[in-house]
């Protein structure tokens, strides 16, 4: 596994150094508000993933948490940073937004508790099951929040 | 079985996608929750909703879906169909209500066996 990853930087002209383990750092910007843009990220993310030859139900999972995290961000954030680390053994994305914050994030992790507002359900988001999809696909889930500051989530999914 | 096979029996009316209509559907998730199918279908599924703006082609694509069927002849917009064909996900159209499509596609799957 180790080999081939390192195969696919070549490939992808990633340097991977003696000491610097990574095989993939980059980041990306979410802007909030914006749904004609959703799904751009997590997209990214999912080839990204793809080309340094995670295996397909890892890819998978990595995209549905990308994606969850990515409408999150649309629906209630101004902005958001994403971090997407691959190292040996694990996939991280870190999701740094600028927004509201959660009050209650235990609350917030209860499906079908949601804040959305009518024009978001009605395109069918808000249902109050993202963070638990999020929960439930990533290997480890780390939430923080600040209100009025924004909400920190990361997310690690293992690999082989 | 193949999109086509249920294209052919449910008459539907292919708005997209129409070279990828080979790919094999392993089931079917009918939704209008964007994060109910995104946390429980699978990949090859058919997804049947009304839902018709362009964030279904992001669910339909990340999650890898054969197609997309809409329901009672709700219309893509635009934009649904022009990501769609980009990101190669067939859409398709039927007048049928969710439970009558959903009924004859498990039909149409559980008897293919």
């Amino acid at each position: 596994m180790r080999k081939e990853l390192s195969d696919a930087c070549q490939k992808l002209k990633i340097p991977v150094g003696e000491t610097n383990q990574n095989l993939y750092n980059g980041s990306f910007t979410i802007e909030g508000g914006n749904f004609n843009c959703a799904g751009i990220v997590s997209t990214s993310i999912k080839s990204i993933l793809q080309k340094l030859g995670i295996p397909g139900d890892l890819v998978r999972k990595a995209a549905i948490v990308s994606y969850e995290a990515e409408i999150n961000v649309v629906s209630y954030a101004k902005k958001a940073v994403v971090n997407l680390t691959v190292v040996p053994g694990s996939v991280n994305i870190e999701v740094i937004d600028e927004g509201p914050g959660i009050p209650n994030i235990e609350l917030a992790m209860q499906e079908g508790w949601s804040t959305a507002d009518q024009r978001i359900r009605e395109m069918g988001f808000g249902a109050g099951m993202g963070l638990c999809n999020i929960k439930n696909y990533s290997d480890e889930f780390h939430i923080s929040s600040e209100i009025g500051k924004g909400t920190h989530l990361k997310m690690i999914i293992q690999t082989p | 079985m193949k999109i086509e096979k249920i294209v052919q029996a449910l008459e539907l009316d292919v708005r997209c996608g129409k070279d990828y209509l080979d790919r094999e559907v392993t089931g079917g998730y009918t939704g209008d929750l964007l994060s109910d199918v995104m946390g429980n279908a699978r990949e090859g599924y058919i997804w049947i909703t009304r839902q018709v703006h362009q964030n279904i082609v992001a669910v339909a694509s990340l999650k890898e879906l054969a197609g997309i069927i809409l329901i009672n002849s709700c219309q893509p917009a635009p934009d649904t169909l022009e990501k769609a064909e980009a990101e190669k996900i067939p859409v398709m159209v039927s007048g049928l209500p969710a439970f009558e499509i959903s009924g004859q596609i498990y039909n149409l799957l559980t008897s293919a066996g």
